[in-house]
Formats: C-alpha cells, sequence, structure tokens
C-alpha cells in the first residue's frame, strides 16, 4: 500500500473518529476560547489587549494543540491499535502524514475561531491585504504545528507520564512557529505598527519550518515508533 | 508413477533463537517448527517466554541470536517484512472504540486492500454481520470485542495467526465461537500459534501441544495430535 493511499486511510479514520467523539467542537473550542477570554480578563486594558492579540491567538492555538495531540494518541494507545498498525506493517510515513493531515484539519478550524475571537472580544481590526496574510500565514503555521505535534505525540505515546512529558518535549520545539505566527499575525492585524508587507518573510520562515519536520517526521516517525 | 509432493515449508522455523528485553533473556535457545495448516498451542507458566515467541513470531521483538524465518521472511534481516503477513491479537484487541465493528474491519482490511465484499465476509464468519456491525466498538462486551478483532485478522487476509490468551474474558458461547473461528480459519489456509492458559478447551482445539518454560520451547509428548493435549495432562497448569 502506498504511503499516500496509507495517509488518506489514517486521516480518514482520525475524522471520523472525531466526528463522532466531538472531542475537538465540545472540549477543544471552548477550552481555547476560555483562555482567550480569561486573558482578556486578567489584561483588561483595550490597548494592551490589542498589542498582545496575535501572541495570544498563537498561545491559544497551541494550548489546543496539545490537547488534540494527546486525545490523537490517546485513540491509538487505548486498545493497542499502534502496536497492530506496526504488526500490520502500515507503512509508519503514511501512518504520520494521515495523522498530521487530520491534525491540521482541526486545528486549522481552531485558529479560525481563534481569530474571529480576538477580532470580537479583543477589538482587532484588519484590512483586505491583512485578511490575505493571515489566511497564508494559517497554513505552513498549521502544518509545521500539526508536524511537530505529530511527531513528539508519536515519540510520547509508549512512554510512561505522556501526559506531563509531552509539552515538556514540545514546547521549545514550537517557539520558532509561534514567534513567526504572531509576526505575520501581528502585520495582518496591523497591531504593533509594522506594515502588512512586513509579514510575509515570516511567512516563508513559517514554510520552511513545516517542510524540515515534515520531511524530518516523514523519515524518523517510523523509528520513533518501533522503539 | 505418482508424484512424491516435496515437504510444505514450515510457517514458522526457529532456531536456537535468543531475545533479549532489557537485560533479561525472554528466549533462550528457543527451537519451533510450525507447518501450515496447524493449530499449535504454546503453555506455560507466566514469564516463561510466551508472548515475547508470538511478538517475536509478529516481528515485533529483534532476534539477538539464531535463525528465525516467519511465512518465508528471516527476521534477522528484516523483521518488519512479516508484518503484513501474520495477525496478532494480544491482550489488546488493537480496536478503536469510537469506530463501528464494520468501519474497524473496513479499515484494517484496507491496510491490505480488502474489497467490501471481503469487510461483509469477514463479518458474516464472526457472526457480526446485521446490527452489531454497526455499533460503536465501545459498547460491545468483551466478547464481541474480541469477535471483532479476529473479523479484522481475516479481512487483513493474515496466514499466521498468533494469539495470545484468546479465551480470556469469554463466556462459554464466545468461547464455542471463537474455537469454530480458528478452525474455520485453518480450513481457510491460516496457520494458527495459541498460546493459553485454558489449557483443557486450547488444547482440545491444538493439533500440536508444546511447552514453553524459561525461554525454551520442548514438545510435548503425545501432545501432536487433536484431543491429545487434555490426554497428556494439557489440562493441568505447568
Amino acid at each position: 500500500m502506498s504511503v499516500w493511499r496509507t495517509a488518506r486511510l489514517v486521516a480518514a479514520k482520525d475524522l471520523r473518529i472525531e466526528r463522532r467523539s466531538r472531542v475537538v467542537t465540545n472540549q477543544v473550542l471552548p477550552f481555547a476560547g476560555l483562555v482567550m477570554v480569561l486573558f482578556a480578563f486578567v489584561l483588561d486594558s483595550d490597548a494592551v489587549l490589542l498589542r498582545v492579540a496575535p501572541g495570544l491567538i498563537w498561545l491559544a492555538a497551541v494550548f489546543g494543540l496539545l490537547v488534540v495531540v494527546q486525545r490523537s494518541f490517546a485513540v491509538e494507545t487505548a486498545d493497542g491499535a499502534l502496536d497492530a498498525l506496526r504488526v500490520a506493517g502500515v507503512d509508519p510515513a503514511g501512518v504520520f502524514l494521515g495523522k498530521s493531515f487530520a491534525l491540521a484539519t482541526m486545528l486549522a478550524v481552531l485558529e479560525l475561531v481563534l481569530g474571529a475571537l480576538a477580532i470580537v472580544l479583543y477589538g482587532a481590526e484588519t484590512s483586505p491585504a491583512g485578511v490575505v496574510l493571515f489566511v497564508t500565514t494559517l497554513l505552513p503555521a498549521t502544518c509545521a504545528l500539526a508536524f511537530i505535534g505529530t511527531l513528539y505525540g508519536g515519540l510520547a505515546a509508549g512512554v510512561k507520564g505522556r501526559e506531563t512529558l509531552l509539552p515538556l518535549l514540545m514546547f521549545p520545539v514550537v517557539a520558532p512557529v509561534l514567534i513567526g505566527a504572531t509576526r505575520a499575525t501581528e502585520a495582518a492585524l496591523d497591531t504593533s505598527g509594522v506594515a502588512t508587507s512586513e509579514g510575509w518573510p515570516w511567512v516563508a520562515l513559517l514554510a520552511v519550518v513545516a517542510a524540515l519536520f515534515g520531511v524530518g517526521g516523514t523519515l524518523a516517525f517510523g523509528s520513533l515508533v518501533e522503539e | 508413477m505418482t508424484e512424491v509432493q516435496p515437504p510444505a515449508e514450515p510457517i514458522v522455523d526457529l532456531v536456537d533463537v535468543v531475545a533479549v528485553l532489557g537485560r533479561f533473556p525472554a528466549l533462550a535457545g528457543a527451537n519451533l517448527t510450525v507447518q501450515p495448516g496447524e493449530i499449535v498451542l504454546l503453555r506455560g507458566p507466566n514469564g516463561a517466554g510466551k508472548t515475547t515467541l508470538l511478538r517475536l513470531c509478529a516481528g515485533l521483538v529483534p532476534v539477538t541470536r539464531g535463525r528465525a524465518v516467519v511465512a518465508g521472511c528471516d527476521l534477522t534481516l528484516d523483521r518488519a517484512a512479516v508484518r503484513c503477513k501474520v495477525g496478532l491479537l494480544g491482550h489488546a484487541s488493537g480496536l478503536y472504540g469510537d469506530l463501528t465493528v464494520r468501519e474497524n474491519v473496513q479499515f484494517w482490511g484496507a491496510t491490505v486492500g480488502a474489497t467490501a465484499d471481503e469487510v461483509t465476509a469477514s463479518l458474516e464468519r464472526l457472526g457480526l454481520a446485521g446490527r452489531l456491525a454497526d455499533v460503536a466498538v465501545q459498547r460491545l462486551s468483551a466478547g464481541q470485542r474480541r469477535r471483532t478483532a479476529l473479523a479484522c485478522l481475516v479481512a487483513r487476509r493474515a496466514r499466521l495467526w498468533l494469539l495470545d490468551e484468546p479465551h480470556a474474558g469469554l463466556d462459554a458461547q464466545g468461547r464455542d465461537d471463537l474455537d469454530a473461528t480458528l478452525r474455520a480459519a485453518v480450513g481457510m489456509g491460516a496457520t494458527v500459534v495459541v498460546a493459553s492458559h485454558e489449557l483443557e478447551r486450547a488444547g482440545s482445539l491444538a493439533t500440536r501441544v508444546v511447552d514453553v518454560v524459561a525461554g525454551q520451547v520442548h514438545p510435548v509428548p503425545g501432545g501432536s495430535s487433536p484431543g491429545s493435549a487434555a490426554a497428556s495432562g494439557a489440562g493441568e497448569p505447568s
């Protein structure tokens, strides 16, 4: 079975499980929304909120990512399905790409909701060029987060205390994505006085990070799961 | 003139196999040959190496020393190659609780390109067609889960079934169904290796019984025909 067919099969399975269980809709979205609201309460000042809104969007997205990754691998380890995938000889590269695609889909929905919440709660405004930049930022940033999440989720899947280990492993690695996506979003939402055009180099950086983790994860996932 | 058929290639051929887990030699010079179509019962106390033996045959445990050929694949050279040819059902079922019985069988069948007809046939063979096929696995009883896992093995066209305590958690009806399924699987060309503490039941099912003791495999005298295991003391825990 080809890598792409495996990826499609695994992604369809993960998305079907999400449609049934509605974990992202009923738990992750409210959780991330709550984080945004709490930030609004804590920071209070409208001016401060508007300035830090891009960072808050991506911070809430990373918190949401953590929950989604844990759920994605809990489904695989609950009844030994990850082991069964190995025994079935399913291509680990296909499993990595499939799980990443499903994760990216769920994450994209989360980020769009968080972006809308930032506009409503924090009064962020954007131009048509800013919307294009924001939507373009979502693509590489989401892919990078999904690849990192799947890679480290797989690494932590067979380890004792994986719930606490995963954020320890993952958060330092997502830092470049968090920084790049925040800078690009600042330019898109015009919250720190930078021109929209200044956001594009950050999008390029995000694309490089996504490509690195996409290729690295595809090659390394088999060995990680095997060990 | 009658043509002499060459003996069938064994589906499992282990010679002096050593498998070290951490520092502990879980298998210490194990020898086992299984011919296609056999149902072999592995018996032995906890920690004797039965599960390791099954996992080694499934390509999950590396061979430290010795010769191990399973389903034509040399496990010392490439243990991943054997994986698409065997099915391992251990203590876990490998099922997705949120998916229905049919969706699970479809998923695992799809990993080898099984058609919709093959999926339906697998469900029917295990008595899972009808209303049960559309029930989420997390709502099933232990026996129904086990049957679903076996249906996945059928859909995956596994040539060698490696079963670890398959009777555990099943009621009398479930055990009868399982035995019938295993016999049917052999009828379809599969070979079955079972590790079980349910010696009386598994012994009556097996065509051969072997003891696994301290990481080594020993043949049981008179344990190579149906029903002989019970007669040779397989009914008693070793």
